[in-house]
């Protein structure tokens, strides 16, 4: 964990001198954006992580573990492909979920197909972004062959077993 | 460039979750008791504490590169012509670029405008999508630990450029015309 902060903190060192170097207004200008975006972020966050552990207590297991559980097979994929499909809201929503699925007894193909397929079609992300900045064919398109990745993920995910 | 006075801190989906949370720590509450109630609680607050410092890093990453990324550039390296070679590159490019979808879908429509076909970018949308570093760091090393992190990431290795390749042969398929507009 220590090594990740590193990392990360290394890297806004070099990219904020890079910055710099090109002027102290665009700088300045650019931490404050991003520390308003961060702040902004915060309730959100700490909602999600707060909440996503009551949610795995309180989460029925008998109702996870026969419909996404290890034992559920490809159905359980496709149970949580769609969900993960109709998961709207951002990081900390999606990967709240997931998180408290895993912990109260989902199989963790079917976890990675839920994160897979909320990743591709998190429907705010499509409206938000990628329909205002992108074609709309492509838009289209993408979304097309997108369909079996979550599928595929879930099926390699157990080809080779979790570690 | 979108508004970005979109992002409100609270909206419809976070009030959502909020209900769920509240139902589900009054449930364990009511039926596991305080201690168990405020244990859950600890461990949920030293999570995010955990978070705070590379969620902050993410911030000001996707903010310094939103400024300094050279497009044009990026654009060069996966053109038209640039075969399976250019989807590696794409699927590389994105997953190691920090930044949120304001970074990413406007490179992306950079590749459309300055000739890359569909293909390339869809294989970059996709690769920021289950690939990117940013995120895994910043969201969901802290939530589910680096070894399912780690592995969820290898089987999704091959993903962005099967979507590209896809992508490619239904437009040769259908013969579908994706140009730019602008």
């Amino acid at each position: 964990m220590l090594a990740v902060n590193v990392f990360l903190w290394l890297v806004v060192a070099a990219l904020g001198l890079m910055t710099a170097m090109r002027g102290t207004d665009l700088f300045r200008g650019s931490l404050r954006a991003s520390t308003i975006e961060f702040l902004q972020q915060l309730p959100r966050i700490a909602l999600g992580v707060v909440g996503s552990g009551f949610i795995a207590d309180a989460m029925p297991q008998d109702l996870i573990v026969p419909w996404i559980g290890p034992q559920s097979g490809m159905l359980g994929v496709a149970i949580a492909t769609l969900g993960g499909a109709c998961t709207s809201g951002g990081p900390v929503v999606g990967f709240s979920i997931a998180a408290a699925a895993l912990k109260a007894g989902g199989g963790a193909p079917q976890v990675i197909a839920y994160v897979t397929a909320w990743s591709l079609f998190s429907i705010q992300r499509l409206i938000g972004w990628e329909i205002p900045l992108m074609p709309p064919r492509v838009v289209l398109l993408r979304a097309a062959v997108s369909v079996p990745l979550p599928f595929l993920a879930a099926a390699t995910a157990m080809l080779i077993s979790k570690p | 460039m979108p508004p970005k006075s979109r992002r409100k801190p609270f909206d419809w989906s976070t009030a959502v979750i909020l209900t769920i949370s509240a139902v589900s720590g009054l449930t364990v509450y009511l039926r596991e008791g305080s201690e168990q109630f405020f244990s859950i609680f600890r461990s949920d607050l030293l999570l995010f504490g955990n978070m705070l410092p590379k969620m902050l890093a993410g911030c000001l990453i996707g903010g310094f590169v939103t400024l300094l990324l050279p497009r044009e550039l990026v654009a060069r390296w996966v053109g038209a012509e640039s075969g399976l070679l250019g989807l590696l590159i794409a699927t590389a490019t994105a997953a190691v670029l920090p930044g949120g979808p304001f970074t990413i879908y406007p490179v992306a429509g950079a590749f459309l405008g300055v000739g890359a076909d569909a293909g390339t970018a869809i294989a970059f949308i996709t690769s920021w999508m289950v690939l990117g570093y940013n995120r895994a760091l910043v969201w969901e090393l802290p939530f589910f630990g680096g070894d399912f992190v780690i592995w969820r990431i290898v089987v999704c290795l091959p993903l962005p450029f099967l979507a590209g390749m896809l992508g490619r042969a239904a437009i040769r398929a259908f013969t579908l015309r994706m140009e730019s507009p602008s």
